[in-house]
């Protein structure tokens, strides 16, 4: 049992930490702020959630696995939240968007009304 | 050392080498900026970056408790970023945007607060 925890919690160990480098390389190579913000919440979040996830296999105590399931619940009900808040944020408060992007559907802003 | 405890330790210490270059790399982008939100955002990458070393020093050292302090972290991450983007709205984005591009630009206003 514990051969099959031990390989379980490595590979998911490593797929965390590469999800989460994988995010940190989109938030260095990406154009604009509204980008970096999808590789950051998506990517990154899964990477904490999947190491979290490979705590609770290793544990053998449940209340640790329980916290632990827990604590990614948590996490992956607020990063959704905390990234629209700031990505509408930054649309209101007129941060523009990348030049290549090919559609807005959010109403015109004050800044943008003259083109 | 039966072969899945080495296993398990090669695993740990790749992630720790991943986890490290992620670290770096975000931090990069903190310093970088160029503008306030890309620096929330990738403060809020290094929330989740450290949950990732929780986990992995957690599995490494086999003291859980610190799945109490990440379930913490990640709270104050959420609390934090929250707080931010009510900075970015109230104070709006004209003095990057006239650093960045050299013009002045009108604020929107309906976001003043």
């Amino acid at each position: 049992m514990h051969v099959i925890t031990n390989y379980l919690t490595g590979i998911l160990i490593v797929i965390g930490a590469a999800f989460a480098l994988v995010a940190s390389v989109g938030l260095l190579r990406l154009p604009e702020f509204y980008t970096r913000m999808h590789a950051a919440s998506k990517a990154g979040t899964l990477g904490a959630c999947v190491m979290l996830i490979a705590v609770a296999v290793y544990t053998d105590d449940a209340g640790i696995a329980s916290r632990a399931l827990a604590g990614v619940v948590f996490f992956l009900l607020t990063a959704p939240i905390s990234a629209h808040l700031l990505a509408k944020a930054a649309y209101a408060a007129g941060y523009p968007l990348w030049e290549g992007s090919v559609h807005d559907e959010m109403p015109p802003r004050a800044a943008d009304k003259d083109d | 050392m039966s072969g899945s405890e080495t296993f398990l330790a090669g695993a740990v210490t790749i992630a720790l080498g991943l986890l490290c270059i992620s670290f770096l790399v975000t931090v990069y982008r903190v310093v970088r900026g160029p503008t306030l939100p890309d620096r929330i955002v990738a403060l809020d990458m290094l929330v989740a970056v450290a949950l990732g070393f929780i986990a992995v020093i957690g599995i490494r050292t086999g003291i859980t408790l610190y799945i109490d302090v990440a379930i913490a972290l990640g709270l104050v991450g959420f609390l934090a970023t929250v707080a931010f983007a009510r900075f970015v709205l109230s104070r709006g984005g004209d003095r990057e945007k006239n650093a960045a591009e050299g013009e002045t630009a009108p604020s929107n206003p309906e976001v003043k607060l």
